[in-house]
């Protein structure tokens, strides 16, 4: 208990002190999730939309696999993208092992599916409603694509802020691949590992509850501007 | 390349091993308005979706203009659903759509969907939301997209059948304006004073096959069929 | 929403550009022990490193076992570990240098304070284990193949005492880093073996106090290598030999005595005066 609330007065000190290490591992956090997550958009969406959209063979196959990848363990995937990026592995002469670049690979590695499936969920069921009247104006399927995409935005802010979360609250994949390296390569969940080893839960949980509002504030901010987004496009 | 004259020939539409359509074949030419006419169920939408290419036949053949690929011409035709498909926009972005997949440039674009928002009575709601419009409104508005298109043919699939008696009277004055400016006109409808209204040719439609195809006129005052008979005595009854 | 877009991509634009700009281009990257990590000697020793020849050292701290895998793989320039015959097996094998000893510290066993085993004050540590497995008192064993799971192992197999993760029943193998297990010994209760820099600066002791403590076989030393460049041709030679050069050395040697905590020194250097 009396943890707890000491974790509210070194939250309460750390944050009103502007801690120099604290802020940059909040910035180096989020630099790393973001960019996850803006890779991860750019390959889920549009992904997602094809899948709704498009018919080939083993689609549904497809489908049942990437709602599964949405459940790989962080440790496996950690694991795998440092098997991959060591010196010794296929990709090690890149020289990216325990760099910030090999976390945004596996948080990436990570949240694909994620934001692969929640869209393609959304997407279909926009699809199913649009099909038809889409299909009598002879819209193309890049046409198709980027309608679906563009009136399911709000939906998919959903989608793409749920890939953030998981990147954000993901320890043990970064643990691996970045090797939780002071000033370079450390992150809010792996400074809470280490305090929590460190015996100091205090101050662990002070660092949870700064992730956890932070993440918070930032998840209000993208829905409020897809809320504000504009009905009127093009015309 | 017109669509016209459109022909269906011995067409027959199976789903799931249901059989829904059997044995089709008719013929649309330019000028009068079809009423494609029938019960609930009879497949009047099937045969719609068939002649504009949303479904493609079982069996026998679809042809436009003689030809039995669609391709560009799809672009040439439009169609108004019974419930109306709004996209997630503006009312004037959902107006312009057809115009903008079609690849119309914008400037062109907004002077032409000007025109129909005005025609339709649309204008002043032309910023707002289409999905916060009302039912009547929606309807209109999914008219004002097809008729930007200018088309050749246009498909509506019951448009009337969730709508008020003014909403529907102001669809049908709306449907006879898009008529008098050139456009083919096929819509199905399960209401008789409708059809009475609007058609110059009917279609009869029962149990998926068509019973008859004749001229209005003639169709009210004698029809050909046992069925279509017995519909309108039904009808006249209720 | 035109400005909330703008906002937001002000606030990226802000976290991207102001990216720290302190990253030295010269760094190294050393594959440590977590006892030297959470002890938080490095903390003490790199900055005056840093200071001294602008090379950045950058600490993968992880187990003594998976350091010398790091090493293997050519992960990490330099290990600094704690367990002599792994790192003469890895000397010997190729995948590293040359092996100097830099400094020492010592295990200590830490206990509940009701000592079920009734070993406070023992000072022959072997003497205190056989004590434990006789009476079958809870032992909480780290079992990561670390430099200290690897020490604690050794002693049991002295005695002739079978130990594993299978068994028997009062000794519990726990998979984890030092801190981790020091949680666990606190909760279950039970004993354990630490080295002596992660116990002064555990926050959780709960129950748990030092119970033995002084004698010889808790020695524990550190020795540094760098990584075999003839097997991984990317190892920065010159960056790591020159860290190598100053831990061994007056300066090294002397921050590493410097760092105490609450009072207590940690770490005791004992590298070689190098050429005498």
């Amino acid at each position: 208990m009396s943890e707890i609330l000491s974790a509210f007065s070194i939250a309460f000190d750390l944050i009103v002190s502007l801690d120099r290490e604290l802020i940059e591992i909040i910035r180096r956090t989020f630099l790393v999730s973001l960019s996850a997550v803006a890779i991860a958009t750019l390959i889920g969406l549009p992904a997602g939309a094809v899948l709704a959209v498009v018919r080939f063979p083993g689609r549904r196959a497809l489908v049942i696999l990437i709602n599964a990848l949405m459940g790989l363990p962080p440790v496996v995937v950690g694991l795998v993208i440092y098997l991959v990026l060591s010196r010794s592995g296929p990709l090690g002469f890149m020289g990216l092992m325990f760099s910030p670049t090999a976390m945004i690979v596996a948080q990436c590695v990570l949240i694909v599916p994620i934001v692969t499936a929640l869209s393609h969920q959304v997407l279909r069921e926009l699809y199913e409603e649009y099909r038809e009247q889409l299909c009598s104006f002879g819209a193309t399927l890049p046409q198709m694509i980027l309608t679906i995409l563009w009136d399911g935005r709000r939906n998919l802010v959903t989608s793409v802020m749920a890939g953030f979360g998981r990147a954000v609250a993901e320890v043990g994949a970064v643990l691996i691949v970045g090797g939780n390296i002071a000033g370079v390569t450390r992150v809010m969940t792996t400074t809470i590992a280490l305090e929590t080893s460190k015996g100091d839960l205090a101050l662990a949980l002070a660092l949870g509850m700064i992730l956890v509002v932070t993440a918070i504030a930032l998840n209000a901010s993208a829905f409020l501007v897809g809320d504000a987004a504009p009905a009127r496009q093009g015309g | 390349m017109p669509s016209l004259p459109l022909s269906l020939e011995n067409v027959s539409l199976s789903i799931g091993g249901a059989s829904l359509i059997e044995d089709v074949s008719l013929t649309l030419h330019h000028g009068p308005r079809t009423i494609i006419l029938g019960a609930n169920g009879a497949g009047k939408s099937l045969i719609l979706r068939l002649s504009h290419g949303l479904l493609g036949p079982t069996r026998g053949s679809v042809r436009w203009g003689g030809a039995e690929r669609l391709g560009p011409l799809r672009r040439r035709q439009a169609m108004v659903f019974q419930k109306p498909i709004m996209l997630r926009r503006s009312t004037r972005a959902n107006a312009g759509y057809g115009l903008k997949i079609a690849g119309m440039p914008r400037s062109e674009r907004e002077a032409r969907v000007a025109q129909v928002l005005e025609r339709v009575g649309l204008a002043r709601l032309a910023e707002r939301d289409a999905r916060v419009l009302s039912g009547g409104e929606q309807q209109k508005l999914a008219l004002a997209r097809a008729w930007a298109l200018d088309p050749e043919i246009m498909f509506l699939d019951e448009p009337t059948a969730n709508l008020d008696p003014t909403a529907t009277a102001a669809v049908e004055a709306i449907v006879n304006e898009i008529h008098a400016g050139g456009a083919k006109i096929v819509m199905t409808t399960q209401s008789l004073s409708q059809a009475k209204r609007l058609a110059d040719e009917v279609i009869f439609v029962h149990r998926g096959r068509v019973a008859e195809q004749t001229p209005a006129d003639e169709f009210f005052a004698n029809p050909r069929s046992a069925e279509a008979a017995a519909f309108l005595k039904g009808e006249l009854a209720w | 929403m035109y400005f909330a877009r703008r906002a937001l991509l002000a606030v990226l634009a802000v976290l991207f550009l102001t990216l720290p700009a302190t990253a030295q281009d010269k760094f190294i990257t050393v594959a440590s022990t977590t006892s030297t990590e959470q002890s938080g000697l490095f903390k003490h020793l790199l900055p005056a490193f840093t200071r001294a020849s602008a090379i950045e050292v950058r600490v993968v701290a992880v187990g003594t076992g998976q350091a010398i895998k790091l090493g293997e793989k050519g992960d990490a320039d330099v290990l600094l570990v704690h367990h002599k015959p792994s790192e003469e097996k890895f000397i010997a094998e190729g995948w590293g240098v040359k092996r100097l000893e830099v400094m020492y510290n010592d295990f200590v066993v830490v206990g509940p304070d009701s000592d079920p085993a009734k070993i406070k004050g023992i000072t022959d540590v072997s003497a205190a284990f056989r004590k434990i497995a006789e009476t079958k008192s809870t032992w909480a064993s780290r079992g990561d193949a670390s430099g200290t799971d690897l020490a604690e192992k050794e002693i049991w197999q002295a005695l002739g005492i079978a130990v594993s993760k299978s068994g028997p029943e009062w000794y519990r193998e726990l998979g984890q880093g030092m801190g981790p297990t020091l949680n666990t010994s606190a909760q279950l209760p039970a004993y354990t073996l630490s080295d002596r820099g992660t116990w002064i600066s555990f926050k959780n002791r709960g129950p748990l106090q030092i119970v033995v403590e002084g004698d010889q076989k808790l020695f524990n030393q550190y020795g540094v290598m760098l990584v075999n460049p003839a097997k991984h041709p990317h190892v920065k030679v010159e960056l790591g030999q020159q860290f190598i050069d100053w831990i061994v050395a007056d300066a090294g040697q002397k921050t590493i005595a410097d760092y105490k905590i609450e009072g207590q020194q940690l770490f005791f250097p004992n590298a070689r005066k190098q050429g005498s």
